[in-house]
């Protein structure tokens, strides 16, 4: 078993990695930025080094300072968390040469699934759905046989892409020239890589993902769908599991196909497979986070396993402690991720200090934050303080019971989602749940929040 | 890393510029080590021994700090050496060897002070100051982190 683990992140995810490890008998190394001095996650971790600067670049991406933290602590593993480092390959290239545990896939895995043109066509040789799309393209005249057989709107999208850059719709011929070179140009200044695809686009679906958990001996898991189609620009505000409109059979499917895939590419740790569902309820994949996710919380309170545990033990050479029959959905979870950000000034981040911060609580309340009174919010890294999960026994009820929580909810000193949270959850096609990823533009534009 | 020739310039050009006596690097089964003429020959910092010896250096780290700023606050006029980087701290370029520097030494701008091992690599630290050394704020082979106060000068 692993016995002393850096946490090479910060905030909230810090310190759910520092809790599981307290929970299992793990030593806890945090790194921080001089900005992040007075974080939770320094504090609580057993030892704590400054890494650099405020820059990310200088301290939460300072591949030669983490290493040296882990080496001169004698830390044997490192934990990624989501975003900064979890997927990046290079850096998991350097953990394997110091022989340090990376929590996370393999090099092979990250890049095969990293490669969205490479990952679609894993998962077509699988017989798993992809939208209708094309190989590499070298120019827009060779998308034309796709689209006289498809026909429009579709969608071009970087191979190497990611987080809504390199991609474009195009509605027509004009704007398809247009948006090619575009694309190829932004993906190359992004990603250093100009190879672009085509795929057919479905209009307002909805964005279910099945988390999946795979270990060293070849056994996999999948999780009940979560449904996370509540974006702002491509970013997710809200989730829940399971999704208001996803069938048992549906269910198992995706299920079935998340893990025939996993299987097939050896991916060993936690991962998450995301797929869209159109309006005839075909889903198709998207694409495949290799990493922890910031919504694994939703899961793990409708089915009571402890995913970033699990995590850590399979990372040290357990086998998976439950099979597929121990997941067994129970009851509604939903999400809301509370940000330091002004709803009525297009989300402007507001970072500074919460000069007050009163947290709900009571059955069925889960707070995953990093923020207390006096806490000041950096204002160089995400504007998220926490995230709000409630649980209930069926939809309705953990949706009262997150309108409740966020009642009770104070944050004073910055602005916060948390009233928006309230807007969403009290709208009447959210209670329905017929609503797709169209549903933020649609009925929270900015004009409509100002009321 | 690849010790090909151009490596093995890069590094005699490193130790002749420097006051160090000697380097080793180790990757895999390849090892290089190289010593001035006049150097002394003694053992090499290795990671082994550090891991098992940083709950110690750990624990006293914690001690000294809590020590310095008990004690006193760092006189107005003072300024300081701080750490650029995280590695381990070493006063003198060998083990049990003469320190770079002691208190009420004077130093100038440029002078190396100490150095800061991280991932078996040497690096000397030059103050950034001058005036005369204080106090000396951490212990030979306790790790460092960046921004931590290594020296006081005045």
């Amino acid at each position: 078993m692993i016995k002393k683990l850096l946490i090479a992140n910060r905030g909230e995810i810090a310190l759910r990695i520092i809790r599981a490890c307290r929970e299992l008998g793990i030593q806890t190394v945090a790194i921080y930025s001089q900005a992040d001095t007075d974080s939770l996650h320094v504090s609580l971790a057993d030892e704590a080094y400054c890494v650099g600067p405020y820059q990310s670049e200088k301290s939460y991406l300072n591949i030669p300072a983490i290493i040296s933290v882990a080496l001169t602590t004698g830390a044997d593993a490192i934990h990624p968390g989501y975003g900064f480092m979890s997927e990046r390959a290079d850096f998991v290239e350097i953990c394997n040469d110091h022989n340090l545990t990376f929590i996370g896939p393999s090099v092979k895995s990250i890049r095969e699934m990293g490669d969205k043109a490479n990952a679609r066509s894993t998962m077509k040789a699988h017989g798993v759905p992809i939208t209708p799309g094309t190989d590499l393209l070298k120019d827009a005249e060779s998308a034309m046989k796709f689209i006289k057989k498809h026909g429009y709107p579709v969608i071009i999208k970087a191979t190497a892409g990611g987080g809504g850059k390199g991609m474009r719709i195009a509605h027509n011929d004009r704007e398809l020239k247009e948006m090619f070179t575009i694309c190829q140009t932004e993906a190359q200044n992004a990603f250093g890589n100009p190879d672009v695809y085509i795929e057919k686009f479905i209009e307002n679906p909805r964005h279910i993902e099945i988390q999946v958990i795979a270990d060293k001996y070849g056994k996999v898991r999948y999780f009940p769908e979560r449904d996370c189609s509540i974006q702002r620009r491509h970013q997710k505000l809200l989730e829940e599991s399971p999704s208001s409109v996803i069938s048992g059979s549906i269910r198992k499917a995706m299920g079935e196909a998340a893990v025939k895939v996993v299987k097939a590419i050896h991916y060993e740790g936690v991962g998450t497979v995301e797929f869209l569902l159109d309006k005839n309820n075909k889903f198709y994949f998207m694409e495949m986070n290799t990493r922890l996710q910031v919504e694994h919380g939703v899961s793990e309170m409708v089915t009571g396993i402890d995913i970033v545990q699990e995590q850590i033990k399979i990372a040290s050479g357990e086998k998976i402690s439950f099979s597929q029959k121990d997941v067994i959905l129970n009851g509604h979870a939903i999400e809301c991720r509370i940000n330091a950000e002004d709803t009525e000034k297009d989300f402007r981040p507001t970072p500074g200090e919460i000069e007050g911060y009163i947290i709900p609580g009571g059955f069925g309340v889960r707070v995953d934050s990093h923020a207390y009174t006096g806490y000041k919010i950096p204002p160089y890294y995400d504007s998220m303080i926490g995230k709000l999960i409630c649980w209930g026994k069926t939809r309705e009820d953990a949706r009262r019971r997150m309108l409740r929580a966020l009642e009770e909810y104070l944050i004073l000193g910055v602005k916060t989602t948390i009233d928006f949270h309230k807007k969403i959850l009290s709208h009447d096609k959210f209670i329905k749940g017929t609503f797709d990823t169209s549903f933020i533009e649609k009925y929270f534009s900015e004009a409509k929040a100002k009321k | 890393m690849s010790f090909n020739i151009e490596y093995i310039e890069k590094l005699v050009k490193l130790l002749e510029e420097s006051s160090l006596s000697e380097i080793m690097l180790q990757d895999g089964e390849q090892v290089i080590e190289m010593r001035k003429p006049d150097g002394t020959v003694s053992a090499c910092h290795s990671g082994g021994s550090l891991a098992s010896s940083v709950q110690s250096t750990v624990l006293q780290a914690q001690q000294v700090q809590e020590e310095s700023t008990e004690e006193k606050e760092a006189p107005k006029t003072s300024k300081t050496i701080t750490s650029p980087m995280v590695g381990t701290f070493y006063s003198s370029s060998t083990p049990g060897g003469k320190p770079f520097v002691q208190v009420g030494d004077t130093v100038s701008t440029g002078q190396v002070v100490c150095i800061i091992e991280a991932m078996k690599l040497m690096n000397e630290i030059e103050s950034e100051v001058s005036g005369k050394i204080t106090k000396i704020c951490i212990e030979d082979g306790q790790p460092v982190e960046y921004g931590q106060i290594l020296m006081y000068v005045e």
